[in-house]
C-alpha cells in the first residue's frame, strides 16, 4: 500500500471505530446506496410550486429585490434589441462577447447590426457579456449556468455588464426541479465541470454593512426572458 | 367544603426556590395565594432546598443529579409542582430527565416529575384554567421574559393574559423582550463586566418602553436587573409578576428603600 | 496572524467592551443580521420543516460518514479529479504546498475558507516563497492588516471604512496617494481592481467548501461576491480543502441545506453566486482549472464523531449564532481567541484544541439558548457547551474559590436543616447591613457583583421561617 493509501485507510478506520463499525455491514451500504440512487426530495416550498406565470412574476420579483434588471422579450429579436439597448444606455461598447451556444448564435443579431460579437471564452478587456441560462428556479430567482464551450464560466465573471438570456419554458420552481433537468441532460452522479447558480449582480456588504455592486464579479446582471 | 370537594382540588407543591426563600419570601407567599385563589390546595414541603441549577450549570454533575433525587423523592408525591420561576421549573421539566436518564430507579420517576412541574403563571393560565385575576396595580409596567420561560418552556402570553386583567395596570412591550438579561446564574459573576453590559442594554430598553414598573417570573433576572437600575439611580421600580397578580405590593420593590419611619 | 489565544479571553473582553468603535461596530451586526433572519424566516412558511430535514439529513451522514467519503471520493475520481485525505493540519497543509509546488506555483489565489486557516495555510505557503492572495474582500483586509477575522461570515465587521482606506494606502502600492478613497464604493473599486490582476495572474485557486456532494462528487461554495469563482475557473489549478463533515449525500440534500444557510446567516434568500464544482475542464472546455484537488481534512472531527460533541458536526457555518448571541453581541469575535468564536466556537474550539486551552469559552455564557433557537441545524450548543463544564469540572479546572464556593453550596442543599439554619442566619444579616437603603453596594467577597451593580437586600426572614411561623400560629 502506498503511504497515501496508508493515510487514506488510516482515517477511514479512525472513522470507522468513532461509529464502531467495519464498513461492510450491509444494512448500512444499502442505506447509502439507496439514498444516492434514489435521491429523495425533501420539503419543496410552496412559492416554488405554481403555474408558469406565477413562476415568473416571482422570478423577476425576487430577482429584482436582489438587484438584477429583469426584461420580458416576447420574441428573439426583442432580445437583441434589449441588450443593444442596454448597452447603448449605460454607455458600453457595442461589443458583447458570448460563448458557441446555438440558441445565442441563431438569435437575429443583424437587428443591432452595430453590435460586434465576440465568441469564446472571457478576457479582461471584455466589458459584457451574454450567457444562456440552461434552466431557472424561480424560488429565489436562481439562474443555472453550466459550463462549456456553449457558454464559457468566465462569461459571468469577468466582465462588468453580464447579460443572461432565459427561454421561459426553461423556467422551473425549485432547485430540484432545475437539477432534474441536469440529471436529463448530464445523466445520473454526473454533473460539467461548473454549474453556477446565479441570482443577482456581484456584491459585497463586508465594509461597514454596506452594499456596493461588483465587488469582483458583475456590476451588473440583467435577466432577458425569452418568450 | 366537604372532603370530596377538598378532594377534587388539585394537589399542589409548592417548589419556593432558593432565591424566593432567600431574598424575597413574598414572592411565594403571593403565588400560595394565587394558586390558592385558583382553587388548589398548597403544600411547602419543608426539606427542599434547590433544584441544583448552580451545580448543574457549573459541570458539577455528581451533585446536581444527587439533589434532583432529593427534589424527586419530595415532590413526586403531589399532583402538580408549581414555582414561581421559569428557571427551576425548567429544570425540573426539562434537565432532570436527562440527568437521570442511566439512573434505573430514577429516569421514570424524573419523568413522571417533569410531566406535572410548572411555572406559575402557565399553570395558572393552562392547567387551571384561570385567565384574569382580582387585583389592583394601577401603574404602566413591561415585562421582561426570562429565557428559560421563552425558550425552554415557551412561555409568553400566559404571564400578560393575567397582567392584562389587572385593574389599573397598563402594559407596555419593551424592545427586545427576548434578549437575555446577562444574569445566567454564577454567569454573572464569573464574567461579571459581560454581565453587565448585557443588563445595560436591558435597562436602556426599560427606560425606551416608558414603563414605571419592571415585571418578570424570574427572580434572578429580577435581581440583576434591578440591582443595575438602582447602580444607576433610576426610578423604576421591579417586582415579580406573583406579587402584582397576588395584589401583594405593600412591600418595597426589589432594591427598593424602606421608607423611613 | 495575531497571537490571540482562548486564554486571553477575560483580558480579551475586557478590551473588547472599552472599545467604543467595536462596540458601535456590534450594534449592527445585531441590528443588520437579526433582523434580516427573521424576516427571511417570515417569508418560508417551509423553515421549521427544512430545519427538521435538514438536521436528519446530517445525522444521517454522520452515522454513515465512512461511506458517503468513499461514495464521494469515486465520484471525484471519475470526473477527471483528487482526493486527498489529511488526518491532521499539518497534513493538509503540506499536501497543499506540495501540490503548488508540483504545478510551480509562484501566486496563488484563495477564496474565504475557514479550514485554511485552520490549518494555517497561508503562512506555510508563503514560507515557502509562495505568494498567496486572499480573495474574499473582508479576508484581503485581513489579510494585509495581519489580523485574525472577528466572525466567521463578515470578516471585518470590527472595523470602518477610515482604517480600511488607510490599509489600502500602505498596501497597494503603485496607486496616486491622492485617489478618493472616502466611500464604501471608493474601496471596493480599488480591492476589484488591485484583485482582478491577482485573478488572472494566479497558478493555483484554492477555496473551501460549504458542501461536498458525494452523489456527483461536487464541492459547493457560496458567495455574494463571486471571488470563489474567479479563484476556483482562472488557474490551471483548483484546490479544495474542506474538513469530512461537509459531505451530504444528495443534490437534493443539498437543496435543503441551501435554503436555510444564507437565511440563517444573513438574511438573504440565497447568496448571489452559488456553484457546484466537479472535476477539471472537460475536453472541449475554453475555460476552467485542467486539475481539480480536494483536500479532506479530519483534523479532530473522527474524535468528535465517536463521542459526546457529534452533533456539532452538523454545523454548517452560518454564523446564525454568532449574530444572536448577546455575548457575542458585547465582546465580538476577537476576544475569544479562536479562528472560531461566539456559541459555536465555544464548543468547537475545546473540540479541536482541548478544554484546557480554552476553558473560559464554555464557560462564559448564560445559557440564554438563542443560539440553540436559531441554529439550522438544530445543535443543542447550551447542552455542548455544559458537557464542557462537566469537563472541566472533571479535570478540577476552575479556580479553587469557585470549586470550594460549588462544593460548599451542594453540601448545604443536601441537607435541608443545614440548609434552613444557614440561610435564616444569613439572611437578616444581609437586611441589616443593607438597612433601610434596601440594597448593598459594597459586599464582602462581592466585588464581582457589587462593582457595577448593587446587590438587593434580602426581606429579612427566609420563605421558610416565615411559613413554619405561620403554620404553627395557625393563620393558613
Amino acid at each position: 500500500m502506498s503511504a497515501t493509501d496508508q493515510i487514506r485507510t488510516a482515517v477511514l478506520s479512525r472513522i470507522r471505530g468513532a461509529l464502531g463499525v467495519t464498513g461492510r455491514e450491509p444494512a448500512r451500504k444499502a442505506v447509502v446506496e439507496i439514498r444516492l440512487a434514489y435521491h429523495p426530495r425533501g420539503t419543496i416550498p410552496a412559492r416554488a410550486r405554481g403555474n408558469q406565470k406565477g413562476l415568473i412574476d416571482l422570478m423577476t420579483a425576487v430577482l429584482n429585490s436582489q438587484g438584477a434588471e429583469v426584461s420580458r422579450a416576447g420574441t428573439a429579436a426583442d432580445a437583441v434589441r434589449v441588450i443593444a439597448e442596454d448597452l447603448s444606455a449605460h454607455g458600453l461598447p457595442s461589443a458583447l462577447r458570448m460563448g458557441g451556444d446555438p440558441l445565442l448564435a441563431a438569435l437575429p443579431w443583424d437587428g443591432a447590426p452595430a453590435l460586434q460579437r465576440r465568441i469564446g471564452r472571457a478576457e479582461p478587456m471584455d466589458r459584457a457579456a451574454l450567457s444562456r441560462a440552461i434552466v431557472a428556479a424561480a424560488e429565489t430567482g436562481t439562474l443555472f449556468l453550466v459550463s462549456g464551450a456553449d457558454n464559457p464560466t468566465t462569461l459571468a465573471f469577468l466582465p462588468e455588464a453580464h447579460f443572461i438570456l432565459v427561454d421561459a419554458r426553461d423556467i422551473v420552481g425549485s432547485y430540484e426541479d432545475a437539477f432534474d433537468r441536469l440529471r436529463a441532460l448530464y445523466g445520473e452522479g454526473k454533473l460539467p465541470r461548473t454549474v453556477n447558480l446565479i441570482s443577482g449582480p456581484s456584491r459585497t456588504a463586508d465594509i461597514e454593512q454596506t452594499i456596493v455592486a461588483g465587488a469582483h464579479g458583475p456590476k451588473r446582471l440583467h435577466v432577458v426572458i425569452l418568450g | 367544603m366537604t372532603t370530596e370537594a377538598a378532594e377534587k382540588r388539585p394537589h399542589v407543591g409548592l417548589f419556593v426556590t432558593c432565591l424566593v426563600d432567600f431574598f424575597r419570601p413574598s414572592v411565594g407567599f403571593a403565588a400560595i395565594k394565587l394558586l390558592e385563589d385558583a382553587g388548589a390546595t398548597v403544600v411547602v414541603p419543608e426539606s427542599q432546598t434547590c433544584c441544583g441549577q448552580p451545580a448543574y450549570n457549573s459541570g458539577d454533575r455528581a451533585d446536581a443529579e444527587a439533589i434532583a433525587r432529593a427534589v424527586i423523592e419530595t415532590f413526586e408525591r403531589f399532583d402538580y409542582v408549581v414555582a414561581p420561576s421559569g428557571s427551576c421549573a425548567g429544570m425540573l421539566k426539562l434537565h432532570y430527565t436527562s440527568l437521570l436518564a442511566d439512573d434505573p430507579v430514577f429516569a421514570e420517576r424524573a419523568g413522571a416529575l417533569a410531566a406535572k412541574s410548572y411555572e406559575l403563571t402557565s399553570f395558572l393560565v393552562e392547567v387551571l384554567g384561570r385567565d384574569k385575576v382580582d387585583a389592583r396595580f394601577p401603574s404602566s409596567v413591561t415585562y421582561h421574559d426570562s429565557c428559560s420561560s421563552l425558550r425552554e418552556l415557551k412561555i409568553h402570553d400566559a404571564p400578560r393574559r393575567l397582567l392584562k386583567s389587572v385593574d389599573g395596570l397598563d402594559l407596555t412591550e419593551m424592545e427586545e423582550t427576548e434578549v437575555c438579561c446577562g444574569f445566567g446564574g454564577a454567569f454573572s459573576v464569573k464574567y461579571p463586566d459581560i454581565a453587565n453590559a448585557i443588563v445595560e442594554a436591558k435597562v436602556r430598553n426599560i427606560a425606551k418602553s416608558g414603563a414605571a414598573c419592571l415585571l418578570a417570573g424570574d427572580l434572578g433576572c429580577l435581581l440583576h436587573i434591578a440591582g443595575k437600575l438602582s447602580r444607576d439611580g433610576s426610578g423604576v421600580e421591579c417586582r415579580h409578576v406573583a406579587e402584582v397578580l397576588a395584589g401583594m405590593t405593600e412591600a418595597p420593590a426589589i432594591s427598593q428603600a424602606r421608607k423611613a419611619g | 496572524m495575531t497571537e490571540a489565544s482562548p486564554q486571553d479571553f477575560k483580558s480579551n473582553a475586557a478590551r473588547a467592551l472599552a472599545d467604543a468603535k467595536l462596540q458601535r461596530a456590534l450594534i449592527n451586526v445585531k441590528r443588520g443580521f437579526i433582523v434580516k433572519r427573521a424576516t427571511a424566516k417570515a417569508k418560508l412558511p417551509e423553515f421549521g420543516q427544512l430545519r427538521d430535514e435538514a438536521r436528519a439529513i446530517k445525522d444521517n451522514t454522520l452515522a454513515h460518514l465512512d461511506l458517503y467519503l468513499e461514495a464521494y471520493e469515486r465520484k471525484v475520481v471519475e470526473s477527471g479529479g483528487k482526493v486527498h485525505f489529511a488526518p491532521t493540519a499539518a497534513d493538509a497543509r503540506e499536501i497543499v504546498l506540495r501540490l503548488c509546488q508540483d504545478a510551480g506555483a509562484r501566486l496563488v489565489t484563495k477564496g474565504k475558507s475557514m479550514v485554511s486557516e485552520e490549518i494555517g495555510l497561508n503562512a506555510h505557503l508563503e514560507a515557502a516563497g509562495i505568494e498567496v492572495a486572499e480573495t474574499d474582500l473582508g479576508e484581503h483586509i485581513i489579510q494585509i492588516r495581519g489580523e485574525a477575522p472577528s466572525h466567521i461570515i463578515a470578516p471585518v465587521i470590527h472595523l470602518n471604512k477610515e482604517d480600511i482606506a488607510e490599509d489600502f494606502v500602505r498596501t497597494h502600492r503603485g496607486l496616486a496617494p491622492e485617489r478618493p478613497l472616502g466611500t464604501v464604493p471608493d474601496l471596493v473599486a480599488e480591492a476589484r481592481a488591485v484583485l482582478r490582476e491577482k485573478f488572472i495572474a494566479a497558478d493555483v485557486g484554492i477555496t473551501g467548501a460549504n458542501l461536498l456532494i458525494a452523489e456527483t462528487g461536487s464541492s459547493v461554495i457560496v458567495t455574494n461576491e463571486g471571488n470563489g469563482d474567479l479563484t476556483a475557473t482562472l488557474p490551471e489549478v483548483h484546490i479544495v480543502v474542506a474538513s469530512i463533515e461537509k459531505i451530504v449525500p444528495t443534490l437534493e440534500d443539498a437543496c435543503t441545506v441551501l435554503r436555510l444557510l444564507a437565511r440563517s446567516g444573513t438574511g438573504q434568500e440565497i447568496t448571489t453566486y452559488t456553484t457546484f464544482a466537479t472535476g477539471p475542464a472537460r475536453a472541449g472546455d475554453p475555460d476552467g482549472p485542467r486539475a481539480y484537488h480536494v483536500v479532506l481534512l479530519d483534523n479532530g472531527r473522527s474524535e468528535m464523531l465517536g463521542g459526546d460533541f457529534r452533533a456539532m458536526l452538523r454545523c454548517i457555518r452560518c454564523g446564525a449564532c454568532l449574530n444572536h448571541c448577546p455575548v457575542y453581541g458585547t465582546i465580538g469575535g476577537h476576544a475569544y481567541g479562536s479562528l472560531y468564536p461566539g456559541p459555536m466556537g465555544a464548543v468547537l474550539t475545546p473540540a479541536l484544541y482541548g478544554i484546557e486551552q480554552a476553558r473560559d469559552l464554555p464557560n462564559a455564557s448564560s445559557f440564554c439558548g438563542r443560539c440553540e433557537e436559531v441554529c439550522p441545524m438544530a445543535i443543542p450548543l447550551p447542552s455542548l457547551m455544559r458537557k464542557w463544564r462537566e469537563r472541566d469540572f472533571e479535570l478540577g479546572d476552575p479556580p479553587l474559590i469557585q470549586r470550594l464556593v460549588l462544593r460548599l453550596w451542594a453540601f448545604t442543599a443536601k441537607r435541608p436543616r443545614l440548609y434552613r439554619a444557614l440561610g435564616g442566619a444569613l439572611a437578616p444579616l444581609l437586611a441589616s447591613l443593607a438597612g433601610d437603603r434596601g440594597q448593598l453596594s459594597a459586599l464582602p467577597f462581592g466585588r464581582d457583583w457589587t462593582r457595577t451593580r448593587d446587590l438587593p437586600a434580602p426581606q429579612g426572614k427566609t420563605f421558610h421561617t416565615l411559613y413554619q411561623r405561620q403554620k404553627r400560629s395557625g393563620e393558613s
